[in-house]
């Protein structure tokens, strides 16, 4: 039936190496269209890679992929059909922004495939609708539960009718009940759009079975291709599951060892306790997510924890553990209340969390080491203990491998060795197989039945997974923060009589919640998207500028901060950079002690630039009190200066001046001359020799600032400085955390542009630091009382400009970094000191030299700091400072497109 | 008696684990740094290339200063006080009109302008006392004063000795014989470079310490720790050791390679007493980076915070213009960042060789400012951990 139509892609030659590792390595793969395709195999055999380089978000390396009838590679063919194909990336809303409500997310991918405002209301509505999200449409996109962030994700990927949906790993970590609802959907999507293809990568078997066509793959390479029905029936085996064992290559397979479950034996007499809850309960506000929970768990027992996503499973683990102060009730480890304080009881607890926790940056040998040293495993034993560890949970290759680069399978062992390093008596792990192969996920539970049966260690595990739930000696079914009911499997089962546990389960969870059905999928047609997407598009700029000031909106500290902040600093800093150097601390060693010399030392001590210390004793005190920074200046005057002057036998004055600071010292040199020169005019004066003309005089007038007021002259300055810093600092993080957190892959899938995005990543900041840059103009005036003489025009011309540089260059330092730390480090050296210092803010910068002339001349505030004085200080306008619009005029273009050139369209 | 000897045996146990959980836990976060290569790039070039530029481009006070003259006079006197402004101190100067005069002030082209008026000579040696106007841009701060200084007193000396040559009058009534302590010279370099060395410690350490908190905090890890047997205390001690350390070392190679040995700078004091400084100094700043790592809930927070405070730090401290300069409140308020401390403890230290007889105070205000902040540090991290998990 498929032969009707051209396949939905043609894979040839194709291969993929990241490092010295070969991910992809595929001769020739045909994916059928118009029905679902699953990719199956083991972890890390690179299905991902795979469907990445289908959705065009990956750079092919080598071979050819076509897709939709066009060569991959082709960057206009990726431009042309990217509206044709959804991609949504492996993890729980990857792809969405935690900040932004259900709403708004959909919203915004909506308006990313360029749809008018009433076609998105439409659209939005019956997503919503169908997939019962309805009523959590305001709720922000990272307070949902994993499921329904699934079926977030799958909207967002359908918001745009594509004909080809791809979905790696969808439902991972989802409850059983959120998984029958996402596949219903996808199927009624499909019945109603059925040229539609969908690829799927999935860890599930039982999910696999419903598919049309299978791709079994592993080490890169695909091992078989066809129906479920087909690859059974070739490997001969009963079950998909056992089908894959088989399909592995020979040495795989053997490691494979069906899983013995052995019973547990019961020890005679009351079984100790390890683990109790009595009355457990959590409350976050009015939000009870742990209600009254009790169980007994005996010593040696493994119990299985089962619920939906959100249902309060991780809340109780973590009360278990102490990270978490139970709100009321109590939880008993071994018969004695949890305490976070003591840290005995915690060395007898073993806890994996939902989440990969472990250093990324740390080798698997530094990781097994640090914790056996943090549970201060005696230092001799710690080799054999890690070597013991690594040859238990088979790490020995991986020893010096860092976790990041192994699959999920592998890092899971890793976890699960390091909360048992320091063999611990009870185990809480918190859905430790998510995301797990088959394989990998049995050999995991031969270890942990292992523990439980040979060492006796307590094991308290949550899953959602029904096998897995079934090898527990007992489990609970936990909704909405209550224990449902506790049994064995086997109980829970016959007490609803059905055969499956995954039905029983199914049929408590109806029972608790109700049942609710989502109502039927009606798709509005859409005009069918022929038109090639336009090459820039100002309504895709303008969607990313609406959620980056959605984002900023959500988060309202930052903008605070940011308007507050430059305004508390120009005070400070307009207020304390001094223009001229006073108070000065001077000191005198007279010697001759008359009149004369006293009359001298007036001079100096009357001025409000010197204040006068005790006198110095000698020469001894003088150096003491000058090493000591007590003094900066000293004088030492002659015995007999008042005779030797009047006999005019000219004395000399001795000078000593701190150098350590040298700006300091040399306007101390000026003053002391200054004055020295003052004092002989004086002299000449009052000389009784007739006739002596006194000499001309220097009248000095500082212009701009008559009153040399420090704050009027300052403020003009330290805007500029604000001004660079600040905003730069807002958008240093705006790509580098996207590449951090997964969201980045919006940009490779869908058809937004670098410059768009950049563009419209810039906008918000820049609105917010041209408002910032009123504000400070604004409280410069009426508060302040600095005098704006020139032009406002020219000035908040300049600064519209100024900012829009500041943002560009916060943007190139974020495109180019790798980790946050690094955008911050990086932006903060590349603002701070060309700002402050190379700028003119303090020195002029014709006078600089070498780097830093060459640094401040073209950089951004130096020109700014010209137009900013000039209109503040100058009376100047347009007309007598255009000159420096220039530079800032080809700063913004360069900037940007210096962005664009860094920032890659594809995953490399 | 018996279960007290146990209990003591315990506590002594635990405090030998705590050292080592302590040390443990440090070497961890050097691991972590030795894996960031770009991080490890931004230091290093922080510690050499960006001590060097800052330090070599700072002018002299006053160095290539622009006038412009307007001379009216055109007289032998008006001809010798023009040649009196040489390079480096001034650019040659610029002969022209009124006209061009506020012209090019408003510019910014002229940061002095000096008019002689006409007749000056004639009305200087007839003793009607002329006057020269010289105008200042009091918006070029760092020349303005000390550059109205200098060509005050080359005016007062060139009037002078003009009229000794030409009356053959005696010497002056008093001389002066000027000694600069420490920078006989008044070497520029000298003291850019170490201010910038301080700077970038300063600058490192909070940022250091603040973001690795909140990468633990994004990634989840701290939470994972806290399920070990290991307090936040523990935690954060071994974060302030670690990175203390490393920018420590690389502020001690900074000054021995960069400002010694690539700038010839000489230090004058105890190298060993200026680090031991640093070393508290260091205890202060990343006790900081921890405080803002449990104020900001996110990196762009955290990255704006240290930007806001990184400022006035910076700038206030004393190593941009001199403190006592500056207003009382400022100054008041200044006292209480480390820095301040620092930088004067540096200057006596490394300009004026001072001892540990002198610059005690310092070192004592900086232990104390590091202890409370550490405190307060510490009791925020305790909290933001409670709410966290």
């Amino acid at each position: 039936m498929n032969a009707a139509h051209a396949p939905v892609a043609r894979l040839a030659g194709v291969t993929l190496e990241y490092g010295a590792t070969r991910a992809l390595d595929i001769a020739e793969l045909t994916l059928p269209a118009r029905c679902m395709v699953g990719l199956i195999g083991p972890d890390g055999v690179g299905k991902s890679s795979l469907l990445a380089l289908v959705a065009g978000a990956r750079q092919l390396q080598q071979g050819r992929v076509e897709v939709l009838d066009g060569d991959m590679a082709n960057p206009s063919h990726r431009r042309r059909t990217c509206p044709n194909i959804a991609y949504m990336p492996q993890g729980l809303g990857k792809n969405l922004y935690p900040t932004l409500s259900v709403q708004e997310n959909l919203d915004f991918f909506a308006r990313l495939f360029g749809q008018g405002a009433e076609e998105r209301a439409r659209r939005i509505d019956h997503l919503l609708r169908s997939t019962g999200l309805a009523a959590f449409r305001e709720r922000p996109a990272g307070k949902l539960s994993g499921g329904m962030k699934q079926k977030l994700g799958l909207c967002c990927a359908l918001i745009h009718d594509p004909d080809l949906l791809i979905l790696d790993e969808p439902t991972t970590g989802v409850d059983p009940l959120s998984r029958n609802h996402f596949w219903e959907l996808i199927e009624r999507i499909r019945q109603q759009r059925p040229q539609m293809s969908v690829l799927v990568a999935t860890a599930y078997m039982e999910e696999a079975e419903r598919f049309d066509h299978l791709v079994a793959m592993d080490a890169g390479r695909v091992l078989a291709c066809g129906s479920p029905a087909q690859l059974r029936a070739a490997a001969g085996c009963a079950s998909l599951e056992e089908t894959f064992i088989a399909l592995l290559p020979e040495e795989k397979r053997r490691q494979h060892q069906p899983l013995r479950i052995t019973p547990r034996a019961l020890a005679a007499g009351p079984a100790e306790i390890a683990i109790e809850a009595r009355g457990l309960t959590c409350r976050f506000g009015d939000f009870v997510a742990v209600d009254a929970v009790d169980f007994r768990i005996e010593r040696g027992e493994i119990f299985g924890f089962l619920g939906s996503n959100g249902c309060g499973k991780s809340t109780t683990m973590e009360m278990l553990t102490g990270l978490l102060a139970a709100s009321e009730g109590e939880a008993l480890l071994f018969g004695q209340a949890v305490d976070p304080r003591d840290m005995a009881t915690r060395r007898r607890v073993g806890y994996m969390s939902q989440a990969f926790s472990l250093y990324s940056e740390l080798t698997v040998r530094q990781n097994l080491v640090l914790h056996a040293q943090l549970f201060h495993v005696p230092t001799e034993r710690i080799e054999s203990r890690v070597a013991e560890m690594a040859e238990r949970f088979e790490l020995q290759k991986v020893m010096e491998a860092l976790p990041e680069r192994l699959p999920l399978g592998v890092r899971q062992r890793l976890s699960l060795a390091v909360a048992v390093i320091h063999g611990p008596e009870i185990l809480i792990l918190d859905e430790p197989t998510s995301g797990v192969d088959p394989i990998a996920r049995d050999r995991f539970w031969q270890l942990m039945l292992d523990l439980s049966r040979n060492d006796g260690v307590t094991i308290f595990i949550s899953t959602h997974f029904m096998n897995e739930a079934q090898r527990c000696d007992r489990i609970s079914l936990m909704h909405a923060g209550k224990v449902l009911d506790s049994d064995t499997p086997q109980g829970l089962m016959d007490k609803r009589g059905l055969d499956s546990l995954e039905q029983t389960f199914v049929a408590y969870l109806q029972e608790a919640a109700g049942t609710d059905q989502p109502s039927d999928f009606a798709m509005p047609t859409a005009a069918p998207h022929t038109a090639r997407p336009a090459r820039f598009s100002l309504l895709r700029l303008f969607s990313y500028a609406w959620r980056e000031s959605l984002e900023l909106r959500r988060d309202p500290i930052r903008g605070s901060m940011a308007l507050l902040g430059s305004v508390l600093l120009m005070f400070i800093i307009g207020y304390g950079i001094s223009l001229d150097v006073e108070d000065l601390a001077f000191a005198v060693l007279d010697r001759d002690q008359t009149g004369s010399s006293q009359n001298y030392i007036l001079n100096l001590s009357g001025s409000r630039y010197f204040i006068e210390q005790p006198p110095l004793r000698d020469h001894a005190d003088l150096e003491r009190r000058m090493r000591s920074g007590e003094i900066s200046l000293a004088l030492e005057i002659p015995p007999h200066f008042g005779r030797d002057i009047k006999r005019g036998a000219s004395p000399e004055v001795g000078v000593w001046i701190d150098g350590s600071m040298p700006t300091r010292a040399e306007t101390i040199k000026g003053y002391v001359q200054g004055m020295h020169a003052h004092y002989l005019q004086e002299l000449a004066q009052r000389s009784p020799q007739a006739g002596q003309p006194s000499p001309a005089s220097l009248e000095v007038r500082y212009r701009y600032n008559p009153d040399v007021e420090s704050l009027k002259a300052m403020v003009p300055a330290v805007i500029p400085l604000l001004l660079m810093l600040i905003p730069a600092m807002l958008t240093a993080l705006g790509v580098v955390r996207e590449k951090e957190l997964g969201s980045i892959i919006n940009l490779y899938v869908t058809p937004v542009t670098r410059l768009e995005f950049l563009l419209g990543k810039q906008l918000p900041y820049i609105a917010l630091g041209f408002l910032n840059c009123l504000l400070l103009v604004l409280l410069a005036v009426t508060l302040f009382d600095v005098p704006l003489k020139g032009s406002p025009l020219t000035l908040m011309l300049g600064g519209l400009l100024y900012v829009t540089c500041a943002t560009g260059l916060g943007l190139l330092m974020s495109t180019f970094t790798r980790s946050q730390i690094a955008a911050v480090f990086g932006t903060a050296i590349a603002t701070l000191v060309p700002a402050i210092q190379f700028s003119g803010l303090i020195y002029p910068v014709s006078s600089l030299e070498g780097l830093g002339a060459w640094i401040g001349q073209l950089y951004p505030t130096s020109h700014f700091l010209v137009i900013s004085r000039g209109a503040f200080s100058k009376a100047l306008g347009l007309g007598d400072l255009y000159g420096y619009f220039i530079p800032l005029l080809i700063a913004i273009p360069a900037l940007t497109l210096l962005s664009a050139n860094l920032l890659k369209k594809q995953e490399r | 008696m018996k279960m007290n000897e146990v209990d003591r045996g315990a506590r002594r146990d635990s405090a030998r684990g705590k050292l080592a959980n302590v040390f443990h836990l440090g070497v961890k976060e050097l691991r972590s740094l030795a894996r960031d290569v770009a991080l490890l790039i931004l230091i290093v070039w922080a510690f050499s290339l960006g001590v060097h530029t800052a330090a070599t481009s700072m002018p002299e006070s006053l160095h290539h200063a622009s006038i412009g003259i307007v001379d009216e006079d055109r007289s032998q006197l008006s001809a010798r006080i023009v040649d009196a402004f040489q390079p480096p101190y001034f650019r040659p100067p610029q002969m022209i009109d009124l006209n061009q005069m506020d012209r090019g002030m408003d510019a910014g082209i002229y940061t002095f302008t000096l008019n002689i008026p006409p007749n000056f000579q004639r009305d200087l040696l007839a003793g009607r006392k002329p006057s020269i106007q010289l105008n200042v841009d009091a918006t070029q701060v760092s020349q303005a004063f000390s550059g109205a200084g200098y060509i005050q007193a080359i005016g007062a000396s060139e009037v002078a000795d003009f009229l000794r040559h030409y009356r053959a009058s005696t010497s002056e009534a008093a001389s002066l014989a000027m000694r600069v302590q420490f920078n006989p010279n008044l070497t520029r370099s000298w003291f850019g470079s170490v201010m910038e060395v301080i700077n970038q410690i300063t600058m490192l350490s909070i940022i250091l310490t603040g973001a690795a908190l909140i990468r633990e905090r994004e990634h989840g890890t701290v939470e994972h720790l806290l399920v070990m047997p290991v307090t936040p205390f523990e935690i954060m001690l071994a974060k302030v050791w670690s990175m203390g350390l490393v920018v420590l070392v690389a502020a001690a190679l900074s000054l021995l390679l960069v400002v010694q040995g690539w700038l010839q700078v000489p230090i004058e004091g105890s190298l060993a007493l200026f680090l031991l400084g640093a070393a508290l100094h260091l205890f202060a700043t990343t006790s900081m980076g921890i405080f803002f790592g449990t104020v900001a809930r996110s990196m762009p927070q955290l990255g704006l915070l240290i930007i806001l405070v990184l400022m006035p730090l910076q700038i206030l401290s004393g190593g941009t213009t001199p403190r006592e300069s500056m207003p009382e409140l400022v100054q008041q308020i200044m006292l209480a960042a480390p820095t301040t401390h620092f930088v004067s403890l540096a200057q006596a230290i490394l300009y004026r060789g001072a001892g540990l007889d002198i610059v005690w105070p310092q070192l004592l205000a900086i232990t104390a400012i590091g202890s409370l902040f550490f405190l307060g540090a510490l009791a925020r991290f305790r909290r933001t951990l409670a709410q966290m998990a």
